[in-house]
C-alpha cells in the first residue's frame, strides 16, 4: 500500500455540550436528547444507536425537559416556553409561552393527550395536545415553591409534583392537591437549606418515588401519604430518576456521576410483599448525571460530561455479544469538518462560528513512524461568527476554496472568499434565491459552480454560482413522496451525478447532465440508515456505509450492486468490522488508485483495496502489525482488502489530500475533559 | 533455669456432674511425641496432633459401656488397646471407624489397666494384681487369673517401665492404710513387694511418678502435707518368693512443699528429669494460698524454678511427654511446653558453653548425672523374642541407636559401618540429625586416621551429603580425603562446607593441580559439574567469534606489534607450534582435573588470608592454573553466560578474581619464568584490548545518552506531520 504523509490536526477545539434531558420513545426506540445549548438530537436505538437527526440549538433556549407525546416531541426550558419540534424539517415547529416563568419540567400523560408543565411560579399548567398545536387547559393548585419535577400516574388521574421540601399529589381532574409528602432536609448545615425534589416518578400501584438534593431516594405511598422507604444514595444530589416500563426497576442518577439501580424484589424467598432494594451501581460518568432513561434492556444516562452512555443490563441481554457491550457516544455521527484537498484548507464547524485553517507543510522526507519537521505552521485564515441566535446546522466550503456557506434553521448565508498572498477578504452574497431558506445539508459541486442544498420533503435545491449572480436552477424531488430530511449529499467528481440519502434510508441518485435534470435511480433501501455515501470518480459506483456497519457498492451505470459488493455481502463482512461501535462518517477515494476507498469512524480509518481478497471471518482483521513483521514477499499472500490504521483515535475527520498524504483531525477526550467544569469533590484515597 | 512456656489448649473438657473429676482417664503417647491419645471418661478415645492442636480421629464405645482404663498405642503393631467394662479388651487400628466392629476379647477377671511402652508389648494388669502380656492373654482369653493381692488390698496406681530391657510393671496398693509397692518383672517373671514407710497417720500418697535411671527405678510420691519423697529400687534386686513379707522401702524427703492452710486434695508430682519435678495443685510459695499453680522444682536444691497459674479448677492430673506437660484445668486440657536444662555451677555462673550437642546424645531418655560423670555407655542392642499372635503379625527391625553405632564404628569393619550408618540416616524419625552426624563423622575420621586400613568412602560421602556437616565439626575430614586421594569427597566437602579455611583450600588446590591426569581420569565426580565442563570443552572447537571487542586473531596481531624484535623469533616458533590450535583455546588440564579446580574456584575465601598460602604453589603449577583460568575466561567471553545458568559453575568474576590473586601472589616469579612469558603477554594484550574497548565506549558515551533520550515519550502537539506506512 505504501507510505502516507499524515497531517495530524488537533487544533479543532470541538466542544460538545452537556446533556440536559432525555426522553425515550418506546415504540420506535428513539431517544430524544437535549443539550445545554438547546440542541435536540434523535438517536435510533434500533439502528445501532445512530444519531439520525440533529436540531440545532438557539441562544437562550435552555432546555430543561423533553417529552414525547405520541410521535411528537416537546421541550420546555428556562425561557418559559414550550416548544414542539418538526422532526422532518429539523426545526422547532412553534413555541408557546407558558406564562409561569421559567419552566423546569414537562410531562405528558401516557395517553399523549395532556401535557403538564411545572413552572417557576409554583403552578402546574396543563395543556391539551391538539393535532397541530397545544392549548392551555387549566392550572392546578398553585404551590409556594417552584415545581421542579412532574410525573403522571399511568392512568392519568393524578400527578405527582416535586417542589421545594415536598412532593405534592394533584388530582388531574379537579386540579386540587390531595397529598403533601414532606421531604426531610439534609443533615447538619444543609438543614437550613430547602431540599429540592429534582425528580419524581409515579408508579401505577400508587407508589411515588422521589429523588432530592439531600441525596435520598424515597419511596412514598400516595394513597396514605406516608413514607415507605428511604435510600440514601449520595452525599450530593439525586438529579434524575427513571423507571422501567414494567416498573420493576428504577434508576437514580447522582451528582457524583453514579447511576444506582433499585429493583422491586421480595426481601426473602417465598415472601409475597416486595420492596425496593438497591442492587447495582454504575459509575460511567465523571460529572452530574442529569438525564436517565431506563429502556427495556439498558441504562441510558447522560450528563455534564457530554457523553451518552448506554449500559446494557446483563440480565436482560445475551452476554458476551455485541449487544451487551457498553457504548459511549461522544461525537456527532456526522462530519463537522470540510476539507478542501487542493488548497489544503480545513473548515471547522462550531455551533456559533466557523473556522477556516490552512494546513502546514513540510518538504522533508521521512521513514515510517517519524515526525517531519514542520516548515510552515498551520494558519487560521478566518473565524466567522454566525449572525442571529440560531446555531449553525451545516456549512460547506467549495472545492476551489472561494465559496463558503453555512445555514441555520432560519437562514442560509453564502460568502465569497478572496485570497491573495496576505489578505483574505470575505463578501457576503446578498441576494439568495428564496428556495434557499430552510436547508439541512449543503454541498458544492466539484467544479464549485453549483451549490446543492437539501430542503424540506427530501428535496434538493440546486443553485448555480458565478461571480455575478446566484441563480436557482432546479429543485430535485424524489418520485415517491418521502418526508424524511436528506442528511447526506454527495455529488460526483465529474458533476454528472448527485446522490442524496435521507434518514428513512432512501438513497436517490440524480443525473445532472441530462437536459432535464431528473432522478436517475433509487437504490434498494437497506434496513439501516446510511451514514456516509460517495460516488467513485472513475467507475461511477456509489459506495454507501450504513449504521449497521454494512458497506455497499452500487453501479450507477448498470443500476445494480457491483460484483465486489455482492462478493462482500456473500462472504459477509468480518465480525470485527461489524462489532465497531461508531459509524463510518466519511468516504473518499484515492485519486492515484481507483481500487482504494478510504473510510473512517471515530477510532480508525480504513483503506479498502478492492483488488485484494476479502478477509475471511477467522483471519485477523487488524493485520497491519503482522504484515509489518513479514518479509515483503510474504505480505501479499497475507494481506486482505481492509487496511485498518488505529494510530489515530477520536477522529472527527480523515481525508486524502492527494495520493500520498492524509489529513487526520483528532479531538482527544482528555482535551474535552479538561474543559469541563470541575466535578463535585469526592474523597479519593490518599488525597 | 527450667522454664514453662506459653501453653495452648488441646481440647475442651466435658464435665459430668461430678466436678471433682476432670473427665480425662488418661493421656498416652501415640506414634511420636507429637501425637497423643486422650481417653475421656465418657466412652471416648481421641487422637490429637499436639503441635497442630488438631483432633485426628475419635472412637466411642456404645452407650452403656464404659472405658475403664486409658487407651494405649502398641507401636509394634500400630494398634490401639483399651479395656471396656473391666473385662473386655478392645483392639483396633487407626483406619477403623467403629469401635464396636473392632477386635474384642472378654477375659475371666477384672482388669485394672493396660500398659504399653513404645517398642514393647502391651501388658495387662489385673485388679487382683496379676500381670499378663497382652499376646499371651489373648491367645487364651478365658485362662484363669491368679490373685496376687490380699483381701481388701486395692491397686491405687500403676505404671510400666522398661529398665535395661527388663519390662517391669510397677503398682502401688493400699491395704488398711498401709501402702505397698509391687515391682512385677516380666521375662523372667518375678514379683517384689515393698512396704512404703508411713507418713502421718491417715495420710496416703496423692500421686506417684516413676522413672528409671541408671538401673534403678525411682519412685516419687507426694503426700497431702506437701512432702515429696523419693524411693529408689534396684531393678536387679534379689526377689523374694511370692507372698513373702513385704520389704521396707527406704525413702528420702526430696521436697517439703508449702501447703498453706489445710492439706492438699488434688495435687500431683511428676518426675521430669533427675533434678526436676513438676508439681501441680500446690500453692506457689510467694502467691498466697491459691492452689491452682503448676510449678517446676529443682529436687537437688529444693528451689522453685518456674511457676504458672492455671485458670480454673485443678484436678491433680498431670502428664508429660517430651518437653510438654499436659494438664487438665477448668474446662480445658492445656499443653504447656517446658524446658529443664541441667543446672550446674557453670550455668549458675553464666559460663555454660553451648552444650546442646552433648545433651541430645541420648535423645530418648532424659540425661542423667551419671551420663555426665561416667560417660555414656552404649546399650547393647536388645533382641527380643516375641510371641506372635496368630492373627496379627508385625515385623520389627532392630535399629541401632547412635551411641551403639558410634561404638560400632570404633571396631567394626567398613562394610558393617556403612550398612549401619545407612540405616541410621534412612530413619526419618531421627529427632536431631545434625549433632549425631557430626559425632559419626568425627568418630569415622578419627578411626580412619588411626587405622590406615580402614576407610569408608561412601559412608563419609553420605554424611557430607546430609549437609549437616561443616569443616569445624570434623576438621580433619578434608585432609583425610586428600591423604586417601578421595577427590570426590574433597569435591563434596568443598561444595557443601561453608567454612573451609583458606589453608585447606590451598592444600586442595595444590593437590588437584599436582595430581597427574591419569590418576583422576577414572574418578567418579559429581555428574553435574562434569557435564558443565564437557560442554565447555566441547565448544572449544567451534568458531570463536569476536566477543567484547576481543578476538584471538587481533590479539595475536597486537602481540606482534608490541613484542620486541628479540622476542619475535621465539614468538614465531610458538605460533608455529600452536598453529593448529590458538593459545587459550585448548583446555590445559584434563576434564576431571578441571572439575576439581572449578570446585576450588567456587569456594569462599578472603584475599588477605589466602595470599600467603597461594605463595606456596610452585611456578609450574601457577602457570598451569593461570592457563586454565585464561581458558575459562575465553570460553566465558565467547559463550553467552545465560547458558551456564542453573549449572554449578564458577562465575566470570570468580575466574577473574583468582587470576588477579595468582598474579598478585606470584608476579615476580612469573616475570622471571620463561614459560610464563607468553601467557603474561597474552593476558597483557587482552587487558589492553579491554581497556581500549572501554575507552572507545567512553568516546561514544554522549551518543549513547542521546539514544536513551530519544526514547522519551513524544508529545503530540496541536499539529504534526507524521509518516505512516500501511501494508
Amino acid at each position: 500500500m505504501g507510505e502516507f504523509k499524515v497531517h495530524r490536526v488537533r487544533f479543532f477545539d470541538y466542544m460538545p455540550s452537556a446533556i440536559r434531558a432525555m426522553a425515550f420513545h418506546d415504540p420506535t426506540e428513539q431517544l430524544a436528547l437535549a443539550r445545554a445549548d438547546g440542541a435536540v438530537e434523535i438517536f435510533n436505538f434500533s439502528d445501532n444507536y445512530f444519531q439520525e437527526k440533529v436540531i440545532p440549538g438557539r441562544d437562550g433556549r435552555a432546555i430543561e425537559a423533553l417529552c414525547w407525546a405520541g410521535r411528537r416531541l416537546f421541550s420546555a426550558g428556562l425561557n418559559g416556553e414550550v416548544t414542539e419540534y418538526d422532526l422532518e424539517t429539523l426545526r422547532p415547529r412553534y413555541s408557546l409561552e407558558a406564562y409561569g416563568g421559567p419552566v423546569w419540567t414537562l410531562s405528558c400523560n401516557r395517553q399523549g393527550t395532556l401535557l403538564a408543565v411545572g413552572c417557576e411560579d409554583g403552578t402546574v399548567k396543563v395543556f391539551d395536545v391538539l393535532p397541530e398545536k397545544i392549548q392551555f387547559q387549566k392550572n392546578l393548585d398553585r404551590q409556594k415553591g417552584r415545581i421542579m419535577s412532574l410525573s403522571w400516574h399511568p392512568d392519568g388521574t393524578r400527578i405527582a409534583a416535586g417542589t421545594m421540601d415536598m412532593v405534592r399529589i394533584f388530582d388531574a381532574e379537579t386540579g386540587g392537591a390531595t397529598r403533601r409528602l414532606l421531604v426531610e432536609r439534609g443533615p447538619g448545615a444543609a438543614r437550613s437549606r430547602e431540599v429540592v425534589v429534582w425528580s419524581v416518578v409515579f408508579l401505577s400501584d400508587g407508589t411515588v418515588v422521589s429523588g432530592d438534593s439531600a441525596g435520598k431516594v424515597q419511596v412514598w405511598d400516595s394513597a396514605t401519604g406516608t413514607l415507605v422507604q428511604t435510600h440514601p444514595v449520595s452525599k450530593w444530589d439525586v438529579l434524575a430518576l427513571a423507571a422501567s416500563r414494567d416498573e420493576s426497576s428504577l434508576l437514580a442518577g447522582s451528582s457524583e456521576g453514579l447511576v444506582v439501580q433499585f429493583q422491586l424484589l421480595a426481601p426473602a424467598a417465598g415472601r409475597q410483599e416486595r420492596q425496593w432494594v438497591r442492587t447495582r451501581t454504575f459509575r460511567n460518568h465523571s460529572h452530574d448525571v442529569r438525564a436517565l432513561v431506563h429502556s427495556d434492556t439498558a441504562v441510558v444516562s447522560g450528563g455534564m460530561d457530554t457523553q451518552l452512555v448506554v449500559r446494557p443490563l446483563l440480565d436482560k441481554v445475551e452476554k458476551n455479544t455485541q449487544e451487551s457491550a457498553m457504548r459511549k457516544i461522544m461525537f456527532p455521527h456526522r462530519s463537522l469538518v470540510r476539507c478542501v484537498k487542493k488548497a489544503g484548507l480545513l473548515l471547522f464547524q462550531f455551533s456559533d462560528h466557523l473556522e477556516l485553517w490552512r494546513l502546514g507543510d513540510s518538504d522533508a522526507l521521512g521513514k515510517p513512524g517519524e515526525r517531519l519537521p514542520v516548515k510552515r505552521k498551520p494558519e487560521k485564515l478566518l473565524q466567522l461568527k454566525r449572525k442571529g441566535e440560531d446555531h449553525i446546522c451545516c456549512s460547506s466550503l467549495s472545492p476551489c476554496g472561494s465559496w463558503l456557506v453555512y445555514s441555520t434553521v432560519s437562514s442560509v448565508r453564502l460568502y465569497r472568499l478572496q485570497r491573495d498572498t496576505h489578505n483574505m477578504s470575505l463578501h457576503k452574497v446578498s441576494r439568495l434565491p428564496r428556495e434557499l431558506r430552510c436547508v439541512q445539508q449543503l454541498c458544492f459541486s466539484s467544479d464549485s459552480s453549483r451549490l446543492f442544498a437539501s430542503s424540506s420533503q427530501s428535496s434538493v435545491v440546486v443553485v448555480a454560482l458565478n461571480q455575478q449572480e446566484v441563480k436557482h436552477l432546479h429543485t430535485l424531488r424524489p418520485k415517491a413522496g418521502s418526508s424524511q430530511p436528506v442528511h447526506l449529499l454527495s455529488p460526483s467528481e465529474d458533476g454528472k451525478w448527485l446522490a442524496t440519502a435521507s434518514t428513512d434510508g432512501q438513497i436517490h441518485v440524480y443525473d445532472l447532465h441530462k437536459l432535464k435534470v431528473r432522478l436517475h435511480c433509487t437504490l434498494p433501501v437497506h434496513s439501516s440508515c446510511p451514514t456516509a455515501i460517495a460516488i467513485h470518480p472513475t467507475t461511477c459506483c456509489l459506495i454507501s456505509a450504513h449504521a449497521d456497519q454494512q458497506v455497499f457498492e452500487f453501479s450507477l451505470l448498470q443500476k445494480e450492486y457491483t460484483a465486489w459488493s455482492r462478493a462482500l455481502q456473500k462472504q459477509g463482512l468480518h465480525p470485527a468490522w461489524l462489532h465497531r461501535d461508531t459509524p463510518v462518517t466519511h468516504i473518499t477515494f484515492n485519486p492515484g488508485n481507483a481500487a482504494h476507498v478510504l473510510m473512517h469512524d471515530a477510532f480508525m480509518f480504513c483503506i479498502i483495496d478492492q483488488s485484494l481478497p476479502l478477509p475471511a471471518a477467522q483471519t485477523k482483521l487488524l493485520n497491519q502489525m503482522t504484515l509489518k513483521s513479514l518479509p515483503a514477499a510474504d505480505r501479499l499472500r497475507q494481506s486482505h482488502a481492509f487496511k485498518i490504521c488505529k494510530n489515530f483515535q477520536h477522529l472527527l475527520c480523515v481525508d486524502l489530500l492527494d495520493e500520498r498524504s492524509l489529513v487526520v483531525v483528532e479531538r482527544p477526550l482528555l482535551d474535552i475533559q479538561s474543559q469541563l467544569p470541575a466535578p463535585v469533590r469526592q474523597k479519593k484515597f490518599a488525597t | 533455669m527450667a522454664a514453662l512456656y506459653e501453653g495452648y489448649t488441646l481440647c475442651g473438657l466435658v464435665q459430668d456432674q461430678n466436678v471433682s473429676h476432670s473427665g480425662i482417664q488418661g493421656i498416652e503417647e501415640e506414634r511420636d511425641s507429637d501425637h497423643v491419645l486422650v481417653t475421656h471418661s465418657d466412652r471416648c478415645v481421641t487422637l490429637y496432633k499436639v503441635s497442630d492442636q488438631k483432633r485426628l480421629s475419635s472412637w466411642t464405645v456404645k452407650q452403656g459401656q464404659t472405658l475403664t482404663c486409658s487407651a494405649v498405642f502398641n507401636s509394634q503393631s500400630r494398634e490401639y488397646v483399651v479395656v471396656s467394662d473391666s473385662k473386655v479388651v478392645r483392639i483396633w487400628k487407626e483406619e477403623d471407624i467403629l469401635l464396636d466392629k473392632a477386635f474384642k476379647a472378654t477375659v475371666s477377671s477384672d482388669m485394672w489397666k493396660v500398659h504399653c511402652v513404645a517398642g514393647h508389648e502391651p501388658v495387662v494388669l489385673f485388679q487382683r494384681g496379676a500381670v499378663r502380656l497382652l499376646d499371651s492373654l489373648l491367645s487364651a482369653p478365658q485362662q484363669p487369673i491368679e490373685e496376687v493381692l490380699a483381701q481388701e488390698e486395692t491397686i491405687r496406681w500403676s505404671t510400666n517401665i522398661v529398665a535395661e530391657t527388663q519390662q517391669c510393671v510397677i503398682f502401688t496398693t493400699e491395704q488398711k492404710g498401709e501402702h505397698f509397692l509391687y515391682l512385677q518383672k516380666l521375662n523372667p517373671n518375678s514379683l517384689l513387694r515393698y512396704r512404703l514407710e508411713r507418713e502421718e497417720p491417715g495420710l496416703s500418697p496423692l500421686s506417684f511418678s516413676a522413672s528409671c535411671r541408671d538401673r534403678h527405678i525411682c519412685l516419687l510420691y507426694l503426700y497431702p502435707n506437701g512432702h515429696v519423697y523419693q524411693s529408689v529400687v534396684a531393678v536387679r534386686s534379689l526377689g523374694s518368693e511370692d507372698g513373702a513379707q513385704a520389704l521396707p522401702l527406704p525413702r528420702t524427703l526430696l521436697l517439703a512443699l508449702p501447703v498453706g492452710e489445710g492439706l492438699l486434695e488434688a495435687a500431683s508430682a511428676l518426675v521430669l528429669d533427675e533434678a526436676h519435678a513438676a508439681v501441680v495443685g500446690v500453692p506457689h510459695p510467694s502467691a498466697g494460698a491459691g492452689k491452682d499453680f503448676l510449678c517446676i522444682w529443682n529436687t537437688n536444691f529444693q528451689t522453685l524454678q518456674a511457676g504458672k497459674e492455671m485458670a480454673g479448677k485443678i484436678f491433680g492430673q498431670l502428664w508429660s511427654f517430651s518437653n510438654k506437660l499436659f494438664i487438665p484445668h477448668g474446662k480445658t486440657l492445656s499443653v504447656i511446653p517446658f524446658e529443664c536444662p541441667k543446672s550446674s555451677l557453670a550455668s549458675a555462673l553464666g559460663k555454660l558453653k553451648q552444650a546442646k550437642t552433648e545433651e541430645s546424645q541420648s535423645p530418648a531418655c532424659v540425661p542423667s548425672w551419671n551420663n555426665i560423670l561416667h560417660g555414656d555407655k552404649a546399650q547393647p542392642s536388645r533382641v527380643e523374642t516375641r510371641k506372635v499372635r496368630v492373627t496379627r503379625r508385625t515385623q520389627l527391625t532392630t535399629i541401632l541407636t547412635i551411641d551403639q553405632i558410634l561404638e560400632l564404628i570404633k571396631t567394626a569393619p567398613a562394610e558393617e559401618v556403612q550398612r549401619e550408618v545407612e540405616g541410621l540416616l534412612s530413619r526419618s524419625d531421627l529427632p536431631d540429625l545434625q549433632p549425631s552426624v557430626g559425632q559419626l563423622a568425627a568418630v569415622l575420621v578419627s578411626r580412619s586416621l588411626a587405622d590406615p586400613a580402614f576407610y569408608s568412602h561412601s559412608t563419609l560421602a553420605q554424611l557430607v551429603h546430609t549437609r549437616c556437616l561443616c569443616h569445624s565439626v570434623c576438621p580433619d575430614l578434608v585432609l583425610l580425603a586428600l591423604e586417601r586421594k578421595d577427590y570426590f569427597l574433597c569435591q563434596l566437602c568443598l561444595q557443601f562446607f561453608p567454612d573451609i579455611p583458606e589453608a585447606v583450600t590451598c592444600a586442595c588446590l595444590k593437590a588437584f593441580i599436582s595430581v597427574p591426569d591419569v590418576d583422576v581420569e577414572k574418578m567418579n565426580l559429581e555428574p553435574e559439574s562434569i557435564s558443565f565442563m564437557e560442554t565447555l570443552i566441547s565448544r572449544q572447537h567451534e568458531q570463536s567469534g569476536l566477543q567484547n571487542g576481543f578476538s584471538p586473531k587481533s590479539m595475536e596481531e597486537d602481540q606482534s606489534d608490541t613484542v620486541s624484535d628479540q622476542q619475535s623469533t621465539a614468538e614465531e616458533e610458538k605460533k608455529k607450534k600452536k598453529a593448529a590450535a590458538p593459545p587459550g583455546h585448548v583446555c590445559p588440564v584434563g576434564l576431571q582435573k578441571a572439575v576439581l579446580l572449578n570446585e576450588v574456584l567456587q569456594t569462599a575465601y578472603s584475599d588477605t588470608f589466602i595470599l600467603p598460602h597461594l605463595k606456596e604453589l610452585s611456578s609450574q603449577h601457577v602457570v598451569l592454573f593461570l592457563r586454565y583460568l585464561q581458558f575459562l575466561y575465553l570460553r566465558y567471553s565467547q559463550a553467552p553466560v545465560s547458558q551456564m545458568e542453573g549449572q554449578r559453575s564458577p562465575s566470570l568474576t570468580q575466574v577473574m578474581d583468582w587470576m588477579c590473586l595468582l598474579l598478585d601472589a606470584h608476579f615476580t616469579v612469573l616475570v622471571m619464568t620463561p614459560d610464563a612469558k607468553g601467557l603474561l603477554l597474552d593476558l597483557h594484550t587482552f587487558v589492553k584490548s579491554q581497556v581500549k574497548l572501554v575507552s572507545e565506549l567512553g568516546k561514544i558515551e554522549g551518543s549513547l545518552q542521546e539514544l536513551s533520550k530519544m526514547k522519551e515519550k513524544k508529545d503530540v502537539g496541536q499539529y504534526s506531520i507524521e509518516v505512516i506506512e500501511l501494508f
